[in-house]
Parts: structure tokens; sequence; C-alpha cells
């Protein structure tokens, strides 16, 4: 997912005889659907987790600008070059939305971008991964907003308040996203040969890496029981990656196009589709900064803040003129 | 074409050509500026100056008939064939030169536009009645962010300063009017771009000032973009990205 | 490193008649900035029809401590909610 792999306190979910007291109220809260907010009392293990989802999250949104991005001048049509315009712009504001809800937990924007920048935090695999062909927004469209949707919809529910409410926004504004990625899925696939075999290229490239954004099975992980438990993790990643197989399926069906995957067989006892796992071990090289652009995308956030270094400091020191000016008046 | 028509189709490719190219060049920050609320600031620039270009090359595609297209006319026609003016062909530059290049530029908008809602020409009014109230927020904002990096800092200053030497040369095209703009005069479509110099100089020369920033002395303006004679040897490489699936890929839908 | 644009909180009238409603937060150096870009980041979608800013320092809020205090008193005017009171279905909707 656009966060993957967060690490909670490592410790499985606390049971409730180890608890404080006040931790036995803060999940007492929790269990009652109760939002957590800012000012409000909450274990240490619980700011620090959420700000490594929130951050993760949000910057999983502003790298997720650049492949993307990449396209926006070569766009077919005027309106194909709107839409993802509009679309691109979209993620800069879910970046906000979500750096503004880190933020809440007492660290600012500044130092979050300053780990991204480092590579100490992370951000979602899926954009160490190239735009190739003009199909390839189509299945960003399509797949990733689509996987992205599959986490974000049960998030609004999330036991942090403005985490809750940026998701409730996201999920507003994402509506249009992935139907708009499928709508040139379907031009491609009903087009010309050269077309057809654009969007095949993209989903032989794409469908696996969208199943590693739900991040490897957490049946067994200590950080995800913790997380649960908090409700800021709703659901386990193999859940949501096999509800997103069962909603996928039908759709490439539709559209003529074979999903990559020659065990993919209809399993009548779980009425779900069986399907390969993505390779694992090319995934944890992607988080390692091993992915086809992991140095790019990293390059691309430093040029862009390096070079905006002196516009924040222009402007800023011209707001700080005029409001000493003021003062003196 | 009967003349006429040839003139109004060369005065709506005019406007439609400078809102195209300035809209791409704007677009290629996305994902690139210095913060994200510039980031989201100047994706909004882009998407209203492609939304006036459809409407302007739209109507300037109507008048040329042959069923042919917005699109048509963005992805399918050369170098030659443009008509916007050279500013908006320049490269981006830094972030200052690029927020300069769309304050002079709005300024000639937020100007034009207004009078355009009086033209002869309904259509033509319409459009611009809709184009001029995105321009009226884009003029206050470009003029606000060129004040504030003009006065800011030693550094911002100086960029700035140097945004404006290297534009200035191209703000004269602007005004530079010919046979299709005495056309459009006498057809009370549009008014003649240089009876509009004061009022711009007027306004640039009150936000420039404001920002600490010295126009250059010289007004020599470089000349051939709004005719088409002589494009900058960018506007070429703009379009091969711009244009290049419709290029590669002819006849197909997307 | 440089210093970061103050935050500000942001709060718009969606619509005519309605009060203005907390909608998110974003970084600008002054007040005018940060009203553009409120118009840039939270009317994307014709949202509203004005803007409020105020820096997110100059916001005094009650301490969560004081919930019970400051908030449980109401709870008891149950009457202020309109579903106290029981209305005829024969009146119509009210």
């Amino acid at each position: 997912m656009y966060a993957q792999m967060v690490q909670s306190t490592g410790q499985g979910a606390k049971s409730r005889e180890d608890m404080s007291p006040e931790e036995r109220a803060f999940q007492d809260r929790i269990d009652a659907d109760q939002k957590i907010e800012p000012r409000d009392w909450m274990p240490d293990g619980y700011r620090k987790t959420l700000i490594r989802q929130i951050g993760q999250h949000a910057h999983s949104e502003i790298v997720g600008q650049l492949p993307e991005g990449n396209w926006i001048t070569r766009a077919p049509t005027l309106e194909r070059k709107m839409i993802l315009l509009a679309k691109v712009q979209d993620e800069a504001g879910h970046g906000l939305y979500l750096y503004a809800a880190a933020e809440t937990l007492g660290i600012s924007r500044d130092e979050l971008t300053e780990q991204l920048l480092s590579g100490r935090m992370k951000y979602s695999s899926i954009f160490n991964y190239p735009t190739l062909n003009w199909a390839d927004i189509g299945a960003v469209g399509w797949l990733v907003d689509g996987a992205a949707i599959m986490n974000q919809v049960p998030l609004q529910r999330t036991s942090y308040g403005p985490y809750s409410r940026a998701m409730v926004r996201i999920c507003k504004e994402e509506s249009f996203h992935q139907r708009q990625g499928y709508d040139i899925m379907m031009k491609m696939a009903q087009g010309t040969v050269a077309q057809k075999k654009m969007a095949q290229d993209a989903l032989n490239r794409l469908w696996y890496p969208s199943l590693m954004m739900f991040g490897p099975s957490d049946a067994d992980s200590v950080h995800s029981a913790q997380s649960m438990a908090w409700k800021i993790k709703i659901n386990s990643n193999d859940e949501l990656r096999q509800k997103f197989v069962d909603q996928t399926v039908p759709q490439a069906k539709y559209l003529g196009l074979t999903i990559p995957d020659d065990n993919l067989v209809w399993n009548e006892d779980k009425g779900g589709w069986d399907y390969s796992d993505p390779d694992w071990s090319e995934f944890f090289d992607v988080l390692k900064g091993n992915g086809p652009c992991n140095t790019e995308r990293l390059e691309a956030r430093n040029k862009a803040w390096d070079d905006g270094a002196w516009v924040r400091d222009g402007l800023m020191a011209h707001a700080q003129k005029k409001r000493a000016a003021a003062a003196a008046e | 074409m009967a003349a006429d028509r040839e003139m109004l189709f060369q005065f709506l490719l005019r406007m439609g050509d400078n809102s195209l190219i300035l809209g791409h060049r704007v677009s290629e920050w996305c994902g690139h500026a210095p913060v994200l609320e510039e980031d989201i600031a100047l994706a909004n620039t882009a998407l209203d100056l492609i939304g006036q270009t459809q409407f302007w090359l739209g109507y300037a595609a109507e008048v040329q008939g042959d069923n042919k297209t917005a699109d048509d006319l963005a992805f399918l026609r050369d170098v030659w064939d443009f008509r916007n003016i050279l500013l908006v062909e320049l490269p981006n530059g830094d972030f200052g030169q690029t927020l300069m290049r769309q304050f002079l530029f709005d300024a000639f908008q937020s100007i034009l536009l207004p009078r355009l809602t009086k033209s002869s020409d309904s259509q033509i009014a319409a459009i611009a009645e809709k184009a001029n109230k995105e321009v009226a927020y884009h003029v206050e904002r470009s003029a606000d962010t060129v004040v504030g990096l003009g006065d800011g800092t030693e550094e911002s200053h100086a960029r700035m300063q140097a945004a404006l030497d290297r534009l200035w040369p191209y703000v004269g095209e602007m005004f530079a009017s010919d046979d299709v703009d005495s056309a459009m005069v006498a057809a009370g479509i549009a008014p003649d771009p240089a009876t509009l110099r004061a009022e711009y100089d007027a306004l640039v020369g009150q936000v420039l000032t404001e920002a600490t920033l010295s126009i250059p002395d010289s007004d020599f303006a470089h000349k051939g973009g709004r005719t088409g004679k002589t494009h900058t040897e960018h506007l070429g490489h703009l379009l091969t990205q711009m244009q290049w699936l419709q290029r590669a890929y002819p006849g197909a839908t997307w | 490193m440089s210093k970061e644009w103050p935050l500000w909180e942001i709060f718009i009238r969606g619509q005519h008649g309605l009060s203005h409603r907390h909608v998110g937060s974003l970084h600008a150096p002054d007040a005018e900035m940060a009203i553009k870009n409120a118009r840039d980041v939270y009317t994307r979608r014709n949202e509203g029809v004005s803007i409020w800013v105020v820096e997110a320092n100059n916001i005094a809020a009650s301490s969560p401590s004081a919930k019970g205090p400051l908030y449980e008193p109401s709870e008891s005017k149950i009457y202020r909610h309109p579903t106290f009171f029981d209305i005829p279905d024969e009146v119509g909707h009210m």
C-alpha cells in the first residue's frame, strides 16, 4: 500500500494486563470507536507509529507525482493533458493533507521532507517503477489507484481524527482517478494494434508491482497486530490483496487483456481467484533502493527542494519585512 | 478561406497558441516546484490556460472548417504555423524566470481580456468573459510572487532582476500590431494591442517598483512569434514532445 | 536548514448562509499568501465562497482534560436536541 511494512512497537499488541491505567483508558476509547484527537493523551508508540505511517503515505503521494508527471507534456489530447494534470495536482494536495495530519503529532513538514530526501523514510515501492508508454498512465490509474483505494476507504475509519479526516477528503477526491485510468485503458484496448500492444505491455509490467503495494503477508507480523489493535491499520495485507485481485480480474477480461499469471484460477471454495505471489525478493530490492527508478525519484525530489530553497527563503524574508514595517507604523 | 475569415482565424490562433504554449510550459513544473503549495497553484494556472486553449483553438478550428478540432490544431501543426508570442515559448528557467514570464503575460492578458468581453463577436466575448475571471486571479498571484521574491533576500532579488533582464526584450512583441490587428479593430472584434501599451507599462511599472526591480533601459523587442515568421529554436523541441504520440500513431483515438 | 513557512488553519464558507468550517491546513509566508494558497489548495472543486486563515500558533484550544466540565453540562440539556420532542406524525415534517 502507500504505507508498506510500517514498524510499530515491535512487540505485538499489548495485553490489557500489561497496560497502564492510561493505556487501558486509551484502548477503551479506540475499542468504542472514538476518535483520538491531537491534544489527547496517547501512548508514545501510537504517536511514533502514526508519524511513520502517515509520513510514508504522504511521501508516496509526493513521489507518486513523478511517474505520472512524466507524461503530462506528452499527453495525446488537450483533454487528456488536463485530466492528467488535475490528477497529479490532486496527489500534491493529498500529500499536503497528510503532512498536515502528521504535523498535528508534533513533527514538522520540513523534518518529514528531510527524512524522505535523505532516504531515512520510505515511500511506496510502486513509484520506483517507470511509466514507459501512454497506457501506463491508464494502468497506474486503474491498478495503482485501484489498489490504493482498497486501503484508503477503510482508513477513513482509522482511530486518529486528523488522519481519518484527511482520508475522507482524499477518498472523495480520488474517486475520479481510477475511473480516468480505466477510461484510458478502454480506449487503448479498443484502439489500434499498437495501442492494444501498449495496454498489454503496461499490464504486464505493472501487475506484480501493484500486488506488491499491499506488502508481504503480515499474518504473523507483530507490527501489524499492534497497528490493528490501535485501528491505524484496518485490514490485513492478504485480505486487501485478494480483494484487489478479485475486483481486477473481470475488469481485465472486459478489456480483453491478459493478466500475466498462468496460475490465475477461480477457487470456488474461497469464492475468489487463486493467483501467483509477486517476486518478494524484487520487492525487498526495491525497498533497499534498487528499484528501476529509486535513484531518479530521489534525485528529482532533492533537486526540487534544493532549487526551491531561495524561493521559500525569499518569500519568507519579504513577509517578515512587511510585518516589521507594519509593526513600526 | 475568405480574407476576413483568414484574419479572424489568425487572431484566434494567436490567442489559443499563447495559452497552449504557456500552459504547456507551466505544466512542466508539475511535481518539481519549490513547495507543495506552489506546485498546486502552478498546476491550477496551467489547467486554466489549457482550458482557455480548448475554447480559442476550438473556435479557430470551427472558423477553419474541414471538420478540424482544437486537438488537430494543437497536435498537428508545425512550428511555422504557430502564432504565439516568443515570450511564452522560452524555456522555464528557474522558478523566478517562470513567475516573471507569467506576470509579464498575465499583465497583458488582464488588460486585453476585459476589452474582448465587449467584442462584436459574441463567441469571443463569451470566451473572454470566462478567461478574464481566471486571469484576474493569475495576475494577482504572479504579481504578489514577483514582489515577494524581488523584495525578499539578496539572492531572490538578484535572480528576479536577472529574469526581468532576460525576458524584457520579449515584451514588445505583444504590442506589435499588424494587418490582422487592423482587421480586428475594423470589425470591432478586438482592440489594437499597440493602444494597450500605456496601461500595461503603468501596471507593470507599479508592480516592478514595489518589487524593487529596475526595468531595462532598452526597449528592443524580439519579434516573429505572433506572425509565425521566426520562432525561437525552443518551440520545435516543445512540439516534438507535445505532439509525439499524435505524430507517431496517426489516426489513433486516445 | 531554511526557516519553514508558518502553518495556517483554513476555514471555508462553502455556501452562502453557512458558517465557516475548518477544512485543513497549509503553509504560507503570510496571511495574504495563505489565503491565495487556500484558494488553490482547498477550493479546487469550487468548494468555497469565503476563506478565513488563522496562523496555527494563534489558536487557543481547550485542554483535553477539561473535556468533562466543559461539555458534560450541555449533555444534560437534551431538550436542545430536536429528537427530544415527540411530534405526532400527522403534524408532518418539522
